[in-house]
């Protein structure tokens, strides 16, 4: 088992006290399996992928990655998991706009001290961003920009992918394209994927699905 | 509509609070520097003005001894028999303690019509002036002498600041000058058939009103350096104005195209927003100016003091509020706050509706504007090299200052890229190559404020290296002339005879100190006799020197000028000049004196003597082995009063002293603009903070620290601020050789060697550095402490 998730909890401030956002969520994934997280707007999927992958503190359980608990890692332990282990694909891309896509695709790797310049080029070559390679982000499509993400995150080999709503921000045709070149990549790394989805299709094509709902698993 | 249009205007600087502190705060500081200086610059203009009305000067005539400082009274009374409309003056400065005033008797009975000495509103009137010897005075003056002499003084606001005015019979009282007179002032209409000056008054002669010391003119230069400095200072405040309104006007762009987009006509927009920096302008300008007023009341005693030193110039040593002053003080803050705002109004006035809301990368606009400002630059930097080469007049030296300055700025953002761009190709980890590359990006947005930078370290290297130079000349220069180990006076052309005799065998050298004011190529000259002797020959430096100088002067062939007569006449060694009626000679050589405002020569001991037979020296120099001893029988053996004799150190101690505090105002203003920047800097990192979260949360998402990226902030700041040093201290020195070898030559007429300060340049980088490392602590705390829910709203897609 690669992540084991029990009873973890989580609250964020609000303006008349604490407002609970993850209420003792249990959940397991294994290497190479593939997960759709659902649920309403505010049911805490995100949180929960935060928390996972090393992004923010729980208050309260234990999450148990390869064998290690991250709750009990601290700021520096948390980072060296978000170098090595974890790769998070956002919706909104959040690539670095001074580096080139070259560079943006090596960066978490070269973080990690394990660039392949050979994967970067058949990751580049896979996801049709050969042309594109010393372009800045500025200069991309939105699906261009998805795909710079997904290398960027590939590129590091983490035994985990969390993607947010990857596909959020794309056309439907582009959408669609874009999963279905980051599943076929995941499978051909084994690593796991767990997407934080709204989309029905999306989380059709994903192994197993769990569905949060006021931060519990429904 | 319009409250509803100010109202979305307004809520803008509510939510940025910080932005609105930037824009007050830089604009305040701005107008306070320049207000301040003009605030210096209005009350020793106001002092001169009340100054040259008390005395007359530029109105009328005068006439003065052709030898020494006084005549006898009877010589008034010669010419007053003879028909001539002349009043007496008497004038001199009184010692009281550790201070001292100057004191102008007249005979307000005599005076010219026009010219009253005080309005006399206060006190019992010219009965009271003249029968009961009342002295008048500014309030600051009377406190000093209040009490300390033997009349009553009467506090009467016309009175120049730091003179006294008296009947002439009280001042030659309180001056020991009984039955002499100082000078004349000469009535505009004389009576027909009179007899000529020449033949009634030999012995004095006549200066026309445009003619007589103008302090005014004279301390201009002075005026000018201060002037200078208050608008680099003011300069680099606008540079934070600019950089506040620019990035509150991009982000106010999303807000105009709904105010648009929702019936607002677009030029009622531009006016709100014109009315909206109007009202800030006002509020900042109306802090800037109680800044500035706190700031001249800091310097002006330092000023006045200068002043009186270099130039003799009383300046009164507390600021009065003026309303001209409070309205420039206005007037340039609004100003400024227009140029700041110039470009960013012209913007949004030509947005298109439908333009995006998105801030409009404000980094990446200023990117694509760079070949711009290189051109400017480089245009700039063009005109600087061709005012040096064929640039003349104070003018042309100022408007080649202005040209290095801003051309040096333009290309600071040029060359900065240039080198973050090969740093981050030669950047072997992710992390530096990252580092460089944002580093880069974030150039556009902390430009402003690196100007700013460049700009205040670049004029403290400059000045500092003049100053520096001018000391290190200055003190070697004291050394050439102050050779003498004890200075004496003498009361009497007997006591000098005596005196002579007396040091005959007990001085090594005697070296009488004996001149007269003349005119040579038609400038007021100082003309010099001196005993040519080893003390001439061994410490004199020549500037320039034709054969062997003092020989030839030593045998009446030639005459040594210095530095300011020899700029100013246009002369060199090798032209003739008439020193004296019927003697022509060549100059021989050029020697610098610095810190004197007038032409000096100086001819042989027996060409003075022939030239003027009664001028007989009362003071010298002596040289000794054993200066306490020749001190002693000096007092013992000769009788003379201690207060007589000056020993070589109290001078220069003096010298040095009033050289110190002559560049303690432009050392504070260069204190001021550095903290300028520093806190230019501090603004531009603390706006760019909360813009910087998005760019950062993704680094620290792929596995940087929140420490990491604090750490990697504040050496950001650092190596921004290195760079930018580097690049100012080759400014600076050019700069400072702007000042020593152009602004000085054409401001007081001297060039000055250019000595270099490595320790000085390596201390003040440390200093700029540890300012900016100060600036950047603050925000990069705040990134390693922002909280990981912060960072992470950068991805929440359902907030």
């Amino acid at each position: 088992m690669l992540l084991d998730v029990k009873n973890l909890t989580k609250s964020y401030p609000g303006a008349d006290g604490p407002v609970p956002v993850l209420q003792g969520v249990d959940m397991t994934l294994d290497a190479g399996e593939t997960l759709a997280l659902t649920g309403e707007s505010g049911s805490g999927k995100s949180t929960l992928l935060h928390l996972v992958g090393g992004l923010d503190a729980a208050d309260g359980g234990s999450i148990r990655f390869d064998g290690r608990e991250v709750t009990d890692l601290d700021d520096q332990g948390r980072a060296d998991l978000r170098r090595r282990d974890v790769g998070v694909i956002f919706q909104q891309f959040n690539l670095i706009p001074s580096l080139d896509v070259a560079a943006n695709i090596a960066f978490q790797a070269r973080l990690a001290g394990a660039v392949d310049l050979a994967r970067m080029g058949d990751l580049a070559e896979a996801l049709g961003l050969a042309p594109h390679l010393k372009k800045y982000p500025e200069n991309l499509s939105g699906g261009q920009q998805q795909r710079v993400a997904i290398a960027r995150t590939l590129m590091a080999r983490p035994k985990l992918v969390l993607a947010d709503e990857p596909t959020g921000n794309l056309d439907e045709a582009t959408a669609g394209e874009v999963l279905a070149q980051m599943l076929d990549l995941v499978h051909q790394t084994g690593a796991a994927l767990m997407v934080v989805t709204h989309s029905a299709s999306v989380a059709a094509r994903m192994g197993r699905q769990l569905h949060l709902s006021r931060g519990r698993l429904a | 509509m319009t409250a509803a249009g100010f109202a979305a205007l307004w809520s803008h600087w509510r939510r940025n609070p910080l932005q609105l502190f930037t824009l007050v705060a830089g604009l305040a500081l701005a107008t306070a520097l320049w207000s301040g200086v003009q605030a210096i610059n209005a009350e020793a203009r106001a002092s001169y003005d009340a100054a040259a009305d008390t005395l007359g000067e530029g109105r009328f005539d005068h006439l003065l001894p052709r030898v020494g400082e006084t005549v006898a009274q009877s010589r008034y009374i010669d010419l007053r028999l003879a028909g001539w409309q002349v009043s007496p003056v008497v004038e001199g400065r009184l010692f009281l303690e550790d201070r001292s005033v100057r004191v102008l008797g007249l005979d307000p009975l005599t005076t010219p019509g026009g010219l009253s000495p005080v309005q006399m509103e206060a006190g019992d009137g010219l009965a009271g002036f003249v029968q009961d010897g009342q002295l008048f005075a500014d309030a600051e003056t009377a406190a000093i002498i209040d009490g300390q002499v033997p009349f009553a003084v009467v506090t009467d606001p016309t009175v120049a600041p730091g003179v006294v005015v008296a009947d002439i019979g009280v001042a030659q009282r309180l001056l020991d000058l009984d039955g002499r007179v100082s000078r004349m002032i000469i009535a505009p209409d004389q009576p027909l058939g009179v007899a000529p000056l020449d033949t009634l008054a030999p012995d004095m002669t006549r200066r026309p009103a445009q003619e007589v010391s103008d302090v005014s003119r004279l301390t201009d230069s002075f005026h000018l350096n201060l002037t200078a400095f208050g608008f680099l200072s003011f300069a680099v405040g606008i540079f934070i104005v600019h950089g506040a309104i620019g990035l509150a006007f991009e982000q106010r762009r999303s807000m105009v195209r709904t105010l648009r987009a929702l019936g607002m006509p677009l030029r009622r927009l531009v006016w709100m927003m014109i009315v909206e920096l109007v009202v800030l302008a006002v509020l900042a300008g109306t802090l800037g100016v109680v800044l500035g007023y706190l700031i001249a009341a800091l310097l002006l005693p330092d000023v006045a003091a200068t002043l009186r030193g270099l130039y003799g110039a009383d300046v009164a040593g507390s600021i009065r509020l003026r309303p001209a002053w409070w309205a420039s003080g206005y007037a340039i803050a609004i100003l400024g706050t227009g140029v700041a705002a110039v470009g960013a109004l012209w913007q949004i006035a030509r947005m298109p509706l439908l333009a995006s809301a998105r801030p409009r990368a404000w980094v990446m606009a200023s990117g694509r504007g760079a070949w711009r400002l290189g051109v400017a630059a480089v245009a700039l930097l063009l005109a600087a090299a061709g005012l040096a080469v064929a640039g003349r007049g104070l003018t042309a030296g100022f408007a080649l200052l202005a040209c290095l300055l801003t051309g040096a700025a333009l290309a600071l953002p040029l060359i900065l890229r240039g080198v973050l761009g090969l740093a981050e190709r030669r950047a072997t980890s992710a992390t530096a190559q990252w580092f460089w590359a944002d580093t880069r990006q974030q150039l556009p947005s902390l430009t402003l404020a690196l100007m700013a930078l460049l700009l205040a370290i670049a004029a403290n290297v400059g000045v500092s290296t003049m100053v520096s130079s001018f000391r290190l000349t200055f003190i070697g220069f004291l050394d050439q002339r102050l050779a003498p180990e004890l200075f004496v006076n003498v009361d009497t052309v007997a006591d000098s005879a005596r005196l002579e005799a007396f040091l005959e065998s007990r001085a090594r050298e005697v070296l009488p100190v004996n001149s007269v004011e003349t005119r040579i190529a038609g400038l007021p000259t100082e003309l010099f006799g001196a005993r040519v002797g080893p003390t001439y020959r061994e410490n004199w430096q020549f500037l320039a020197a034709d054969g062997d100088v003092w020989t030839r002067v030593a045998q009446g062939e030639a005459v040594i000028i210095n530095e300011q007569l020899a700029r100013r006449a246009s002369l060199w060694t090798g032209q003739v000049v008439a020193v004296g009626p019927g003697l022509e000679v060549p100059i021989a050589g050029i020697v610098a004196d610095y810190g004197n405002p007038i032409g000096q020569a100086v001819v042989s001991e027996a060409v003075f003597a022939q030239l003027f037979p009664d001028q007989i020296a009362t003071r010298f120099g002596l040289r000794s082995d054993d200066p306490a001893n020749l001190r002693g029988a000096l007092i013992d053996d000769f009788g003379l009063p201690e207060g007589n004799i000056v020993n070589q150190a109290q001078i220069k101690a003096f010298s040095l002293d009033v050289f110190e505090r002559t560049f303690t105002v432009t050392g504070a203003l260069n204190v001021l603009t550095l903290a300028v920047a520093g806190f230019a800097i501090l603004m531009s990192l603390l706006t760019l903070a909360a813009l910087r979260v998005p760019q950062l949360a993704p680094v620290w998402a792929l596995g940087l620290t929140r420490a990491a990226l604090g750490r990697l902030e504040l050496l950001r700041a650092i190596s921004l601020a290195v760079l930018t040093t580097v690049l100012a201290v080759p400014l600076g020195l050019a700069l400072a050789w702007v000042l020593l070898a152009v602004v000085n030559v054409e401001a007081f007429g001297w060039e000055l060697p250019m000595f270099f300060f490595p320790l000085d340049y390596a201390r003040l980088a440390v200093f700029a550095l540890i300012a900016a490392a100060i600036a950047a602590l603050w925000p990069a705390l705040r990134l390693a402490r922002t909280p990981p829910g912060d960072l992470l709203k950068v991805f929440a897609n359902e907030r």
